[in-house]
């Protein structure tokens, strides 16, 4: 089993996905059900705090808008826990999106960079080739198996 | 909450830039209800279609869509705030345009503001309290001609104003430092009083502004105690004669100095500075005692002088004028460095301040600054706008309390 992050990180059909096929989803809503039930009194019902927006800092220089260091200092904890990514490139905001260009960005790129074994496929757009994403993530999940 | 006031804040990363608790917070403070116009995923495209404009950012094109839904129901809200981050460039175009679209379309004030991970809480608060008058007071502020006698007190950090008006005219003023606050304010009515020839008696009603407005306020027993957010607008646009359309209000204060967008004398953004001297009225204050020359003498000599001439090394209200001495020094002309004075004050408000702001034409310069002729030049030079110095430019925040508050008289 490999952890497998899965982008738009809160994308539930990716999620279902990864677990059916026996490994752990490492997904946005973890992180941030762990910020809604933290005892924090900053800033509900999503408790990004300084601390945050300083993680992001690491990566990113303080000229980028506030809103994309508090995303990016989210997510970068799930980066560095992923084994393995599956990226759908474009994707509809219905099927999962971080609301940010920039933030989505940048994240896309931070997974690429990382070196773990990783699948980019396309957002499909009709049936057809939603099956071919299937078989394309169920292949990906398998071949991490040997 | 039977009166409280329900503002529709629509914004994109307030929450993940963790501001969203300290708005919440101060929007209860300020007896305001923030709702968020509901919206369904499936209708945002849609919604970006009809509004003309695609966002890259989902949570861009959400508020395009929450702004549209704002119309389907509009009696639900009082008004709308309007956040993004700032310095997102994206955001600030979707802002601005989604400002203009509600102003077109609904009756609704609206306020804007760029968030950043320290969001000052006395900008948040002005800014709500400002939402909160215009909702309120909407009646009052839809004034634009003063009836009966009037008297509008503006205390200020630096100095205390006064006027006296009387059917559309300003018929006294008084003008003095702000030492004690509520001294102050008295003598300043005094002066205006025998300016005007008048008893406190036949005054109609009273209203009070600036920083000291509450005190001085009760002290006095004034009708009406406002900030000066909307009255300052209500003042340069009437003084100007600007009360339809769109502007924008520079008021560079003796010790803070701000910049408001208007759209019908209606402020619906502001900057405010006062971290630095360099940036005030202070600055030109120390250069005219520098050069041995009154402050109201350093505007005509600056429009003398060439502020190229002159190399500042520092905005700096302590460095930028030990450029000045260095120079004058070096056998540099009084005008020259006037001149390069008042280009100081006007970039380092350009750079600091204005680029915050979406600049409106026209430009209304108000505040005592504004009779400083040297600074208007340079602004000019700087910004490629005219601007507009209206009469009794150091006296707007009272005269906008004066025209308001007439609707008290009976």
């Amino acid at each position: 089993m490999m952890k497998v992050l899965i982008y738009p990180p809160n994308s539930l059909i990716l999620a279902d996905l990864v677990e059916r096929m026996g490994h752990e989803a490492v997904v946005l809503m973890k992180q941030i059900a762990k910020k809604v039930r933290d005892p924090e009194l900053d800033s509900p019902p999503i408790n990004i705090v300084e601390e945050d927006l300083k993680r992001a800092l690491k990566y990113l220089s303080v000229e980028e808008p506030s809103g994309v260091r508090g995303r990016v200092g989210l997510m970068i904890p799930l980066v560095d826990e992923a084994e393995a990514a599956i990226i759908v490139e474009d994707a509809d905001p219905s099927f999962g999106c971080m609301a940010c260009a920039a933030a989505n960005d940048y994240i896309e790129y931070m997974i690429r960079s990382k070196g773990v074994p990783t699948l980019i496929v396309p957002y499909p757009y009709d049936e057809d080739a939603a099956k071919i994403l299937v078989q394309n993530v169920t292949d990906f999940l398998r071949s991490l198996e040997s | 909450m039977a009166n409280e006031t329900r503002i529709a804040q629509i914004s994109c990363g307030t929450e993940y830039s963790g501001v969203q608790g300290k708005l919440n917070e101060v929007a209860e403070r300020s007896g305001i209800k923030l709702v968020y116009p509901e919206v369904e995923l499936d209708n945002v495209a849609e919604a970006v279609r009809e509004f003309g404009y695609r966002a890259k950012s989902p949570g861009l094109n959400l508020m395009i869509a929450r702004a549209l839904s704002v119309l389907d129901d509009i009696s639900v809200v009082d008004g709308v705030l309007l956040l993004t981050c700032f310095k997102c460039a994206e955001g600030s175009i979707v802002k601005n345009e989604i400002r203009k679209f509600l102003q077109r379309e609904t009756d609704l004030p609206v306020i804007t503001y760029s968030t950043v991970d320290h969001v000052k809480e006395g900008g948040l608060m002005i800014r709500l309290e400002a939402l909160k008058t215009l909702v309120t007071r909407k009646t009052l502020l839809m004034r634009t001609k003063q009836e009966g006698i009037t008297m509008g007190v503006d205390s200020g950090s630096s100095t205390t104003k006064c006027v006296i008006m009387k059917e559309n005219e300003v018929i006294g003023t008084g003008w003095l430092p702000t030492t004690e606050v509520v001294g102050s304010a008295k003598k300043a009515i005094d002066l205006a009083l025998e300016d005007a020839g008048m008893k406190m008696s036949e005054i109609g009603a009273v209203a009070v502004t600036g920083y000291g407005r509450h005190v001085v306020g009760d002290e006095i027993g004034a009708d009406l105690v406002q900030e000066e957010l909307t009255v300052n607008s209500k003042g340069a646009a009437f003084l100007a004669d600007r009360q339809r359309g769109e502007a924008t209000v520079l008021d560079i204060g003796g010790m803070d100095n701000k910049a408001l967008t208007l759209n019908n004398a209606i402020p619906d953004d502001f900057t405010m500075g006062g971290v630095c001297a360099g940036a005030s009225g202070r600055f030109l204050e120390i250069t005219a005692r520098r050069l041995g020359v009154d402050i109201s003498e350093l505007g005509d000599l600056a429009l003398k002088g060439d502020a190229s001439k002159i190399v500042m090394d520092s905005y700096c209200s302590i460095f930028g004028i030990q450029s000045l001495v260095s120079a004058l020094g070096e056998g540099a002309s009084k005008e020259d460095v006037a001149a390069a004075a008042c280009r100081s004050v006007a970039e380092q408000v350009h750079e600091q301040q204005l680029q915050e702001v979406d600049l409106r034409e026209p430009i209304i310069e108000v505040g005592g600054t504004a009779l400083i002729e040297g600074l208007k030049v340079a602004f000019e030079d700087i910004l490629g706008f005219d601007i507009i110095i209206p009469p009794y430019p150091q006296f707007a925040g009272a005269v906008g309390g004066a025209l308001i508050v007439s609707a008290f008289v009976e």
